[in-house]
């Protein structure tokens, strides 16, 4: 018997929060009717949630007034000096005279092609440049799902093949350039892009040859994670260059690209090695019992049950484990490499005119790098989101 | 068939050296048998049944399953146990499907990798046991997406895929909440009624007095008690089988 509620209708007792229709106190209307569901209420406009926010509390808006006042001198300050007063022509006397009040982007004018490409000879400038344009356009096609097909591999191959002719040279006219000469981006991209992707498998191998259960193999691991990251990578580096040659027949000295090369892959291993191993210890047991019973040998087990999850949850750690590979290339200056920051300080040192001008300098560089990890960090978000398609409820 | 499909001579399981988990366990188990084990928390039914694949060594005695003999720790024969791991299913507690693959793809994983099946194949045989656990429509969802008693039922399922000819489960409705137990176990008895040889270690006392051949009650290691299900449930003989009971049954 459904009671029907109008407003002419004379009410035996307003309504009240636990009987919103109305009706005698203590007589339940409609037993058992749903409520179905409705939108909460509206959260309020932009404005509203800004004040709230910013200004909620007496705590609150003394912060927002003090950070918008330290942000807003500091943005002017650099507004300043970075555009009003700067000077924008390489004119090295216009530099002088406004130095300490405008900023020098004349320095990165006159100097870029020696920055970015460091000793390579200036008339073959054009070979590093489609170089490194070939490889960061690969590594983006990389990170595409679309292209995560079979022929991606062999490409890769064929990039990596054409770069390495091409900067190296000594055909169809292409002038030879050792690799002593070689400098500035490409180097940077290069030692990178090999760096991690040696580095990545060799420490999923190292990771679960520490968690195994031969003796010979455990030790093993543990004490190459151990002398490697007990020493910093300047040294490693170092080793890696004047004693690799040592180990190897008289008179045969590997190329200093591959020296160096297999020390930042050793060096980075070490570390994404334990990531990877904190991501393997978080899989729960009970999946590597399911896999037991259902007569998965272990290397089965690994590929398909364990490394997948465990490499999900330790994603951020890789990534941050990549980046800072990635500005780490900057330490092979020491063994007389210069990629981005040795040719800056290369190109700024020998130039008595240009030599105080080092911050812009710097600043270029730093603009350089901050694209390239912010554009890792980004994608890293952009895996982590993928991973979660699956799990979330 | 006369000769048991699963045989325990005075096997013994130790951790350490101090804590005797299984004492002097003697068990047969006939093809077709239905069996379900029960007893107080820590008397060692689940280790009992997780001996069985070989997922728990045992110290001394002697485990025969299928015909294979399971060796002691450190003797074990490696490829007796991948034949027995082909032979026994188990059903987990915490379902342990891959949380990462999507439900035919966890059904199809073992079949593909293991018994070498074609993917083709692999798929049929995965689609039928998912409508035989009447849960054909969840295929393509991932484990996450699924309530607890969809997922056990889908850990049924992705056992069944390799055509096992012993079943095991291990406490497989104490993780779901009350109104999924149910459909767990209409599966079960299914399963029981097609001939599955099955240990199952469980509180569900009416699912055991339907469906078992035998009770094994275990207390402290050892099988304190074996018997139909009818005697054991109406008279218990011993006096530990019978504060177990007035315990459980009590509610």
């Amino acid at each position: 018997m459904t009671r029907r509620h109008t407003l002419t209708r004379k009410r035996r007792a307003a309504p009240s929060f636990l009987d919103p229709r109305g009706g005698r106190a203590g007589h339940s209307p409609d037993l058992g009717a749903m409520i179905s569901p409705r939108l909460a209420p509206a959260a309020g406009s932009l404005v509203q949630r800004l004040r709230r926010e910013l200004f909620g509390s007496p705590l609150g808006s003394a912060l927002t007034v003090i950070l918008l006042a330290v942000l807003g001198w500091a943005g002017w300050a650099f507004l300043e000096w970075g555009v009003l007063n700067a000077v924008w022509a390489p004119n090295a006397e216009q530099c002088q005279a406004a130095r300490g009040v405008g900023a020098c982007w004349g320095v990165v004018a006159e100097k870029h092609r020696l920055i970015l490409f460091g000793r390579y000879p200036h008339d073959d400038h054009w070979r590093p440049l489609l170089a490194s344009a070939l490889l960061v356009g690969t590594l983006v096609i990389s990170g595409l799902r679309r292209c995560w097909r079979p022929w991606l591999l062999g490409w890769w191959v064929a990039v990596l093949i054409v770069f390495f002719a091409l900067m190296r040279g000594g055909f169809a006219g292409l002038e030879a350039v050792p690799t002593e000469l070689w400098g500035g981006l490409p180097l940077t991209l290069m030692l990178a892009t090999l760096g991690i992707a040696l580095a990545y498998p060799l420490a999923i191998a190292v990771a679960l040859g520490r968690r195994s259960q031969l003796p010979a193999l455990k030790s093993l691991c543990i004490a190459y994670i151990e002398l490697v990251r007990g020493v910093p990578l300047i040294s490693v580096l170092f080793m890696a260059s004047f004693m690799f040659p040592l180990l190897l027949p008289v008179g045969q000295s590997p190329d200093v690209l591959l020296r160096v090369l297999v020390g930042i892959t050793l060096f980075a291993a070490a570390y994404l090695a334990e990531i990877v191993r904190g991501g393997l210890q978080g899989v729960p047991r009970g999946q590597v019992e399911a896999a037991q019973t259902l007569g998965l040998t272990w290397w089965q087990t690994q590929r398909h049950v364990v490394l997948p999850q465990a490499l999900a949850t330790v994603v951020p750690g890789i990534m941050n484990s990549f980046i800072a590979i990635f500005k780490d290339t900057s330490l092979v200056t020491i063994v007389s490499l210069y990629e981005l920051t040795g040719a800056l300080s290369l190109a700024l040192n020998a130039d008595a005119n240009w030599r105080p001008f080092k911050i812009e300098g710097y600043l270029f560089i730093a603009l350089i790098y901050f694209v390239g990890c912010l554009a890792m960090s980004r994608y890293s978000l952009w895996v982590e989101a993928q991973l979660q398609r699956g799990r979330a409820r | 068939m006369d000769t048991p499909i699963i045989r325990f001579e005075q096997v013994n399981k130790w951790y350490g050296r101090q804590f005797h988990v299984l004492r002097d366990i003697d068990l047969s188990v006939a093809r077709g048998e239905r069996i379900v084990v029960c007893g107080p928390s820590g008397s060692g039914k689940s280790t009992l049944i997780r001996c069985i694949n070989a997922l728990e060594p045992y110290q001394s005695g002697r485990l025969t399953v299928d015909g294979h003999l399971l060796g002691i720790e450190h003797e074990e024969d490696p490829r007796a146990i991948d034949q027995v791991r082909r032979q026994v299913g188990m059903v987990f507690q915490q379902f342990n499907l891959f949380p990462h693959l999507s439900v035919l793809d966890n059904l199809m994983l073992a079949p593909t990798l293991v018994a070498k099946v074609g993917k083709a194949e692999a798929r049929e045989r995965a689609m039928a046991q998912l409508a035989r656990v009447r849960i054909a429509e969840q295929a393509d969802k991932f484990p996450l997406q699924l309530s607890g008693g969809q997922q056990q039922r889908v850990a049924i399922a992705r056992a069944l895929c390799l055509q096992p000819q012993i079943m095991l489960f291990d406490e497989p409705t104490s993780a779901l909440d009350p109104e999924m137990i149910k459909e767990v176990l209409d599966v079960m008895t299914e399963l029981a009624g097609q001939g599955m040889t099955m240990l199952c270690v469980t509180h569900e006392m009416a699912f055991a007095r339907a469906v078992a051949d035998r009770v094994l009650f275990m207390d402290e290691g050892q099988i304190v008690e074996e018997g139909a299900p009818q005697a054991f449930f109406s008279e218990p003989r011993t006096e530990r089988g019978r504060a177990f009971l007035s315990k459980v049954l009590g509610h």
